[in-house]
């Protein structure tokens, strides 16, 4: 199916919203917002976490309806009740977490929702031509019948995007779309991405990245609180203005840490091999020691072992082989249970999957793991609702949980603080050791700051914290020592301090 | 978009109008096989509240919905359909035959009758945890090998009883009377002539101890983690498949109580079928009741009085065809139960959203 191209007035932008306001119960997510694209550009929208991106660009493609204000495609009004008319108009959307039928081909996967008639063959054919002429024309290499679930995150992506242009995008936006990449695949998408837009096409870019905003948009537009605060041309600005205008106040330096005193050694690993619930080996022999007093960073892309390292050492997951000592004793397998009394806590890396219940209560919550502790069981051994209700506002009010409502459902707390709640839960203990990971994803900057500080005083009162994350920034900015995973294996240990050139390479494997 | 309801509308509004919304459609049921559905929505509350031996009676059937509810629930706190109850029921009222038939003529009816009801629970509760132990340890499906459970049960009871526990001389596929003392024992002065027994009491008791267990213990915390989100029990710390096969086991043996009412309590003997379906009506009672304790005694009260209301409807207008009442009951678990969330939708519109 080849895009037809569309009559645009000359000098009339390719999308343009008017004074676009939603609002969900009391909350207003868009309140008048504007926002206006131009062909063969790259516009960059950022704003923290709740700032409306999200709600601006699901009204965009048709998700919600909006309340009031205009979108106007190519200078003619439009109206985008659904996603079919989104996708009618050429406006596509490449999302955060792929929307790929994982045992079907990169061929299946381009044509969904364009197999073309009855039978197959005739779609198959188109989607093939226009693979092959996709791929000359913006580099967008890929290998038609491979399968999704054989491919690395980077190559899904592209195959996303090339749904996107085979069903005739002209509008192409994309949300948070490199945080799942090394900083090399990130580079091979802006190389996409300038290549769409010397085409004429239109990109709006979803990030929170100042840096990559700098590096590839054109305009960028500033969200904060549901509004438009600022227009800007990228050449015009700084990255320091954008942040600054992002949250509202020009945010602290970012404090380096302070050199770190280690002491004895609390956790120390030898040939640790993982296999995942698929039976595949996921950690492949790593070995490391962490001391009292240090926050020890392990860097890598997304899946290289990671989570598999991290349900190990907490004790959700039975490692294959190798040896765990804990404060120097070798530790026979247990349960996580176990790993919590003997003062090995953690910080999960996906907390709706595994750190809280969103069903419960935010008190019910702040007991998973410690369900059993006398503290909330006072009459014959059985739970008190009045006691669990006083330790978790004690624990709200300790790590500034808003709002500060222990009935509450655990649902219903933003990421920020269902993340200091379970914090405040996994600290309360006072544990030794301290795994955590990703502790700031989908967490507002403010909300980083918090619990960036929270870990770094964690380090300072002699505790040990072993940091898995996917953000170079953040272990950067807390770790003392920092491991490079790739493929199962340490392939780096560096000094705090790392070149980031650097560590990007070795967590591309280019080691 | 899906908002929550406010908790009363929930737990009150929303099953109260489902209700009426079951009753307004069997009215129209009995108007169409040419009856008054007026005379026959009387004759449905006075042949179950009437009188003292209607009472009994919708009490009596009570009980079963009550222990049926129960076992059904407490399973489903741990995301387990346990479509199994009518089996591990009729399980569990072999294990009280057998233990008054081995020991009603040696020991005191004080001590056999807790035996009996002991030895029924611990059937009930053999029979539910092999589908659990399956599901921990092998994978397989609950809801496969609890229905499965059931004919085995069925077929297992069906050869017992005409071929080893059939009272010798007799062509009716009945163990004979277990020797007397029981009767006097299970009876507890309900005004009345009507088969409620003590299993009535013991429902209730059942009732509170599934709401202390499940809401009031570490155990029951753990379980409903595993029922509402299983990685979270993992990282917890929580032993699923040890969960899974208790709970399994728990709910077999409240099964079992349907047994001790209708065996021990009234029958006092062990007769085929003695189920009736209340394993399954239990499913619909469990949903109605929102799978909570308190929930599901009033459900099981509705379908008790159903049960009773029912056959004394059939008595009291013999025009109308026997089916209708059936269908009438099946209206309101279908209301109640399988289509519970209908109105949830229409009725979230009309509250306003809650910051």
């Amino acid at each position: 199916m080849i895009a037809k191209p569309r009559g645009s007035q000359s000098g009339a932008p390719a999308i343009e919203c008017r004074a676009i306001t939603k609002r969900f119960g009391h909350v207003l997510a868009n309140d008048a917002v504007d926002l206006s694209v131009q062909r063969g550009s790259i516009h960059g929208v950022i704003g923290e976490n709740g700032a409306g991106k999200s709600t601006l660009m699901a009204i965009l493609h048709g998700f919600y309806p909006m309340d009031s204000g205009e979108i106007r495609v190519d200078g003619r009004p439009a109206a985008i009740r659904s996603s079919a008319d989104a996708i009618a108009l050429g406006i596509e959307m490449v999302h955060q977490h792929f929307m790929l039928v994982e045992p079907f081909t990169v061929l299946e996967n381009i044509m969904l929702g364009a197999e073309g008639g009855a039978l197959l063959a005739k779609g198959q054919a188109a989607a093939r031509q226009s693979l092959a002429r996709l791929a000359q024309d913006y580099g967008l290499v890929v290998d038609p019948d491979a399968r999704i679930e054989d491919l690395p995150v980077g190559t899904r992506q592209r195959v996303e995007i090339l749904k996107a242009l085979h069903r005739g995008a002209e509008i192409l936006i994309l949300d948070e779309p490199t945080g799942v990449l090394t900083p090399q695949e990130a580079d091979d998408l802006f190389r996409v991405l300038r290549a769409l837009r010397d085409e004429g096409k239109a990109v709006i870019l979803i990030t929170h990245k100042l840096r990559e905003v700098m590096a590839v948009t054109d305009h960028v537009s500033v969200m904060r609180g549901g509004r438009m605060v600022a227009h800007l041309a990228t050449a015009e600005t700084s990255a320091a203005e954008l942040g600054e205008l992002m949250i509202g106040r020009r945010p602290g330096a970012a404090t380096r840490p302070t050199p770190a005193t280690p002491g004895v050694e609390l956790l120390g690993v030898a040939d640790l091999r993982v296999r995942d619930g698929a039976g595949v080996a996921r950690v492949r022999g790593v070995s490391f020691t962490l001391h009292a007093g240090e926050i020890l960073g392990i860097a890598g892309v997304a899946g290289n072992g990671q989570t598999e390292l991290l349900e190990a050492l907490s004790g959700m997951r039975a490692p294959d082989s190798g040896t765990v000592r804990l404060r120097g004793v070798p530790l026979a397998p247990c349960d996580a249970g176990e790993m919590r009394r003997l003062g090995v806590a953690h910080v999960p890396e996906d907390r709706l999957r595994h750190g809280l219940i969103a069903d419960f209560a935010a008190q019910e919550t702040a007991i998973l793991g410690y369900q059993g502790d006398p503290m909330w069981r006072q009459v014959l051994g059985l739970l008190s609702g009045r006691a669990m209700e006083r330790h978790t506002k004690a624990l709200m009010a300790a790590h500034d949980v808003r709002p500060g409502v222990p009935g509450l459902r655990s649902a219903l707390f933003s990421g920020g603080n269902q993340q200091r709640l379970i914090m405040g839960r996994e600290l309360d203990r006072a544990p030794d050791v301290l795994l955590v990971g990703q502790p700031t994803r989908g967490v507002d900057i403010g909300g980083i700051e918090a619990i960036h500080q929270r870990l770094r005083a964690w380090r300072d009162a002699g505790k040990a914290v072993l940091l898995v994350s996917v953000e170079l920034d953040e272990i950067l900015a807390l770790s003392d020592r920092i491991l490079v995973m790739f493929d199962g294996r340490i392939v780096g240990d560096l000094a705090a301090g790392a070149g980031e050139r650097e560590l990007g390479l070795l967590m591309a494997g280019a080691h | 978009m899906n908002r929550p309801l406010p908790r009363w509308a929930e737990l009150v509004l929303l099953p109260v109008l489902n209700l009426v919304l079951a009753l307004a459609v069997s009215a129209l049921v009995v108007l169409a096989a040419g009856q008054s559905p007026r005379a026959a929505f009387d004759a449905l509350v006075i042949g179950s509240f009437g009188s003292w031996d209607s009472i009994g009676y919708t009490l009596f059937y009570t009980t079963n919905m009550a222990f049926a509810g129960l076992a059904v629930a407490i399973a489903f706190k741990a995301g387990l359909f346990n479509i199994g109850v009518e089996g591990q029921a009729a399980i569990g009222g072999l294990g009280v035959a057998l233990v008054c038939l081995g020991l009603d003529a040696t020991l005191p009816a004080l001590i056999l009758l807790p035996l009996a009801i002991l030895g029924g629970a611990a059937f009930g509760a053999a029979w539910g945890a092999v589908p659990g132990w399956l599901q921990a340890r092998r994978g397989s499906h609950i809801v496969i090998t609890t229905i499965m459970f059931n004919f085995i049960a069925a077929a297992l009871m069906v050869y017992l009883l005409v071929n080893v526990l059939i009272e010798p001389g007799q062509m009716a596929p009945e163990t004979r009377r277990f020797a007397t003392g029981l009767a006097k024992l299970s009876a507890f002065g309900f005004p009345g002539r009507s088969p409620v027994n003590l299993a009535l009491p013991l429902a209730l008791a059942a009732a509170l101890a599934v709401w202390v267990l499940v809401w009031r213990t570490p155990w029951g915390y753990g379980l409903r983690v595993v029922g509402a989100n299983p990685d979270a029990a993992n990282y917890a710390g929580i032993d699923q498949a040890k969960r899974i096969i208790v709970v399994m086991a728990i709910s077999g043996a409240l099964a079992a109580g349907i047994a001790v009412n209708e065996v021990l309590g009234t029958h006092q003997k062990l007769i085929l079928n003695f189920t009736g379906g209340a394993g399954f009506t239990g499913i619909a009672v469990a949903l109605m009741g929102r799978n909570h304790p308190l929930g599901v005694l009033l459900a099981a009260l509705l379908f008790g009085a159903l049960a009773q209301g029912g056959s004394e409807l059939a008595f009291e207008m013999p025009e109308l065809p026997r089916d209708t009442v059936v269908v009438v009951q099946g209206l309101v678990i279908l209301f109640t139960g399988a289509l519970g969330g209908l109105l949830r939708a229409p009725l979230s519109r009309l509250f306003p959203a809650r910051a």
